[in-house]
């Protein structure tokens, strides 16, 4: 399986990603915003998280612009796989891969702590490594993940079961507690219709050793090797 | 040519940097002050001298990049 980084000035979160997906077992290499084709044989295009262009417009606003963009729609409009974390969710909202946007925490905190998360589902190449409904631990920081969209798009994103993962408690539970940005529905990541496009604030990447305190993050980059043959 | 572009929350959006401004008038002691909705003004400058043709850019501008339609609404205006 081959991923690809897209880096953009003021992305921080590309390193661990990377050392994420390959310790899964991808290869990955990191490419630049600029370009205007995705290396051959891309498999998944990841956007990390950071603050691409300083944040400046809106979240997201001028990366999702970026002319590298134009190529990773086009991997989505072909079936490939995207994954946004934190700020990369913020871009493919902002880049039309995916509806809605993300506001600033109700709160108005940046707010940064361990979070659990319940999986709405696991029948798709993100999340095949978890349990339906399983509570894993991973964390947030960010400021701008109160994730918004009108009514009739929620309505979509509720009746197609594309709601990816929501804020829970460390039973599982969607409690108002857990939902600390103040997301509609706690929702925390969210897929294309076709399940292709994975959104999602919280960092499955800072998870993947006991190191560092626990690796519940590992699974998710796991689901997406496996939904590959491996290399001979 | 010069223009500006005032974008705003659309009715309904939350807007908790409203909410907070509007606290710290508050707490300044600032009367009267029944609500604050935050927005962004961009001043721009252009290199026609058609209004047609100026407001077709702005336009552009707009849609593609200074506002997002989800939640905020545009204004433009051409001096």
């Amino acid at each position: 399986m081959k991923s690809a980084v897209i880096v953009f000035p003021g992305s921080n979160r590309e390193g661990d990603v990377l050392r994420a997906l390959k310790s899964a077992g991808s290869q990955a290499e990191k490419v630049w915003h600029a370009e205007t084709e995705l290396p051959q044989g891309t498999d998944l295009v990841v956007l990390p998280g950071g603050f691409s262009y300083g944040d400046y417009l809106r979240c997201g606003a001028i990366a999702g612009r970026a002319t590298i963009m134009d190529a990773v729609r086009a991997h989505a409009a072909r079936g490939g796989l995207v994954l946004g974390i934190c700020n990369g969710f913020q871009i493919l909202c902002e880049s039309g891969l995916l509806p809605g946007i993300l506001m600033r925490n109700a709160n108005l905190k940046f707010i940064c702590h361990r979070q659990f998360l319940r999986v709405e589902r696991n029948d798709t190449a993100f999340t095949k490594a978890y349990a339906k409904h399983q509570a894993i631990d991973v964390c947030v920081a960010h400021g701008e993940g109160n994730y918004t969209a009108d009514e009739e798009t929620l309505k979509r994103l509720e009746g197609e079961g594309l709601v990816a993962f929501r804020y829970a408690d460390a039973q599982g539970h969607i409690t108002q507690d857990a939902n600390r940005n103040g997301s509609m529905n706690s929702i925390a990541g969210i897929y294309s219709t076709k399940l292709n496009v994975l959104g999602m604030m919280p960092h499955p990447e800072n998870l993947i050793e006991d190191l560092v305190g626990g690796t519940d993050g590992r699974g998710l980059f796991e689901s997406l090797v496996s939904s590959f043959p491996r290399a001979a | 040519m010069k223009a500006r572009v005032t974008v705003t929350l659309k009715n309904g959006v939350l807007d908790p940097q409203g909410k907070a401004i509007e606290g710290a008038l508050k707490s300044l002691g600032v009367e009267g002050i029944d609500g604050v909705r935050q927005g962004k003004v961009f001043d721009i400058e252009l290199g026609t001298a058609d209004k047609a043709q100026a407001e077709a850019q702005l336009k552009a501008a707009c849609e593609k990049l200074l506002a997002n339609t989800v939640i905020e609404n545009y204004r433009v205006e051409i001096a």
